[in-house]
Parts: structure tokens; sequence; C-alpha cells
């Protein structure tokens, strides 16, 4: 890993950390917060690796007792609470939607934009936040649904959708993912 | 933006090495889901005020804060588990695992308002030392919070500078819109700005290989220097 890499990883860490100053809307136990846009930021202009590393040191940042979440939150208080399976699905949603960013990379236009951060940026994780929500909270698994997800799914669609816009711009301007080109097209 | 969530004071909590600290939160968590009854779940939350707020001397603001945050949470297990169970059960078992998970919660407060961010970092870089196999260098976690860090302040003002020059020529700064209009421009200046420190930071050594650190041979003295004891007399 070069030190460029670190750069770029502790970049989108930073990143997700100040989205973590939008204001957040409480709903329930789960906020809606801007961060979510940060994972999809990653896995999009990053990549899998990247992409997911970035995540993780996100998580790191929290853990040693940085308030970098909504409203100043922060510290490992937040990893016994109901929100910590959305928190720990971050890297992986990341890494999902980085890995199809790049599979995708020599056709990507905003529809695989749009396909990698639905997936990545919100399927993902629901997969993994919505279980923890209801084991931790004792819940049926249609009320954590109704909880944990329904209230989420404008918001994380209009995030995706911005996302998406700024992934394929960056695409043209200042392409980070390399994907190792043919012989053939190699001057 | 108060970047730490540390309280200093000069305390034997404080004093405390943070990864002892880590140790008895997770040894803790650990006694109280498996011995979960009144009486210990009752003594731990007990133990973490005392130690808290008696030994640390923590403002009582610090974890009433943490507790309000999970307030919402706690007031849902309970009356899910009313309505599961019935108010007399219900309340036994519900109030049982809010105590427990309040008592988990408060005493990550007070590890995390303890320890410096800096001797968190130390202990994350010893834990996560046995992935050298992986070939990861742990130390390189520590220069990773600490670019983190300073991007923070970077991004809000070259995000400040970009929504200022769009606004001078009558672009709209609110809405989804604006939004994406900020976002490509910013994150082409901070991927280019990364790509540069990099370099600079390449320029330092900070690309060095990756080689375990060779114990610098202590100087042959010659003889005997005053003052110090030679190692073969």
């Amino acid at each position: 890993m070069k030190t460029r890499d670190l750069a770029y990883v502790a970049l989108f860490a930073a990143l997700t950390a100040v989205l973590g100053l939008v204001p957040a809307i409480n709903v329930g136990p789960v906020p809606i917060t801007a961060q979510t846009l940060g994972v999809m930021l990653a896995g999009s202009v990053l990549g899998a690796r990247r992409g997911f590393l970035a995540l993780a040191l996100f998580l790191v940042l929290v853990a040693v007792g940085l308030p970098v979440l909504p409203g100043g939150g922060g510290g490992l208080a937040v990893f016994a609470g109901p929100t910590a399976g959305y928190l720990f699905s971050w890297p992986f949603a990341a890494a999902v939607v980085g890995a199809i960013t790049e599979w995708t990379w020599n056709r990507y236009n905003l529809a695989w934009a749009l396909l990698a951060n639905v997936v990545g940026g919100i399927v993902v994780v629901y997969a993994v936040g919505v279980p923890v929500l209801a084991l931790v909270l004792d819940l049926s698994p249609g009320v954590a649904l109704s909880t944990g997800a329904a209230p989420f799914l404008v918001g994380d669609a209009i995030k995706a959708v911005v996302a998406s816009v700024v992934a394929v711009q960056v695409r043209r301007a200042y392409p980070v993912i390399e994907r190792p080109r043919r012989a053939a097209t190699a001057p | 933006m108060t970047l730490a969530l540390y309280v200093p004071r000069a305390s034997p909590v404080h004093r405390a090495p943070a990864w002892s600290e880590l140790l008895v939160l997770a040894v803790g968590s650990v006694v109280l889901f498996v011995l979960s009854s009144w009486p210990v779940v009752l003594g731990g939350l007990a133990a973490v005020l005392l130690v808290g707020l008696g030994v640390a001397r923590l403002p009582a603001a610090v974890l009433v804060g943490q507790a309000r945050a999970v307030a919402w949470f706690l007031a849902a297990v309970l009356v899910v588990h009313v309505l599961v169970d019935g108010w007399r059960e219900g309340l036994h078992d519900g109030g049982l695992a809010v105590v427990r998970l309040l008592v988990l919660v408060l005493a990550a407060a007070v590890v995390t308002a303890t320890c410096r961010v800096s001797e968190m970092v130390a202990v994350v870089e010893t834990v996560c030392s046995p992935l050298q196999v992986l070939g990861v260098r742990p130390a390189r976690i520590g220069l990773l919070v600490a670019l983190a860090l300073r991007f923070v302040p970077v991004l809000g003002e070259r995000a400040a500078r970009i929504r200022e020059a769009q606004a001078a020529r009558g672009g709209a700064t609110r809405g989804p819109r604006a939004l994406a209009r900020t976002a490509v421009p910013l994150l082409v200046q901070l991927l280019v700005l990364a790509h540069t420190l990099a370099e600079a930071l390449d320029a330092r050594g900070a690309d060095a290989p990756a080689e375990p650190v060779r114990r610098r041979r202590r100087p042959r003295r010659r003889a005997s220097a005053p003052g110090t004891p030679s190692p073969r007399p």
C-alpha cells in the first residue's frame, strides 16, 4: 500500500467525519445522517480495498473517542448501542460499492453507479444494521424493519443519487481507481 | 468543535494505562452478560458511578450525555419487554436488560473520558500488531489517524471556499443539487491535495520498506568513559 493510498483512506475517513456535522434527524433510536454518503463516496471513488479501509479508519476514530458521529457522538459506548450494526456494516458496504464500481469501471456510468450505491450503500447497511437492531432491542423482524429501515429509504435514495452523480463526475475529472489496461491500448 | 471526548483530571483512573481500562471494560461486559442478575447488574452500576464520578471526578454531564444518547433505545427495550411478557416479567427482564446496557454504555464513556486519544491509538497499534503477518504496519495506523484529523478542518475550509465561489456566481447554495455541485470540485481538490501530501510524505521517507526496525547497536565505548560502567571490566 502506497503512501498515496494512505492519504486517500485518511481523506475519506475525514470526509465521513465531517458529514457527521450535518445535523441528523432523529427517528426513534436510529438517526438519519449524511454519513452514509461518505460510505458510498468512499467506495465509488476509492474502490473496494481503500473504501473498506477508509470506513474502518473512521470506526477507529469513533472508538478512540473522537466525537465524529452525528451530534458529537463517539467513544466506545456506541458499539454497545442499538446502532452498532449500522456502524459495523459501513466498511463492508463501502467494500461492496467499491467492488461493483471496480468491476464496471470501464463502462461506468450513472446506472452502474446507482446500482453500486444502492446495493452497497443501502442493501448491505440494512442487511447488517436491522438484524443487530432487532437483536439488541429484542424486536420482531417486522417492527425492526419499520423502525430501522423504512424511515430511511427516501433519504438513502437521495444520498445514493447524489453519490452516483458525484462519483461519475469525479471519475471523469480525477479517476483514482485503476483498472489494469490491456496491452493493446497501452501507448 | 472540540476534537476529543477526553476530560482531563488528575486521578488514578486517568493515570491507569489505557489497555488496563479496556481490559476491565471487556471482562466486565462478559461478566454482565453471563451473570445477568439484579445484584450483579446493580453492583456494576454502582461500581461505574463510583469510579466515574467518585474516583475519576468526571462531571456528571459527561455520563448524563451518553445516557441520554441511548435513552430512546432503552425506553423502547422496556416497552417491548412489557408488551411481550406482561407487567411483572417484562419489568423484571426488561429492567435488567436496560440497566445492563446502561452500565456498559456508562463504563465505555468513563474509559473514553479518561484515556487520551494518543493512548487509545497506541492500544490500537498494539492490538493490530499481529496483523503484521498480513503486511499491515501498526505504526501506519497512528499516521492514518493523524492524517484524518488534519483533513477534517481542511475539508471544512475548502468546502466553504467552493460554496462562496459558487454563491458569488449566483449558484444555489442549498439542496441536493448544490451539494452535488460543491462535492465534485471539493473531492477533486482534496484528491489532488492527498496526492501532493503523499508525495511530500514519501519525499520525507514515509515509504521506507517494511522491515522490522533493527535495534541500534550501542556504540562501543573505549576503555571506560567517566561515570558509565563499562560492559566488560
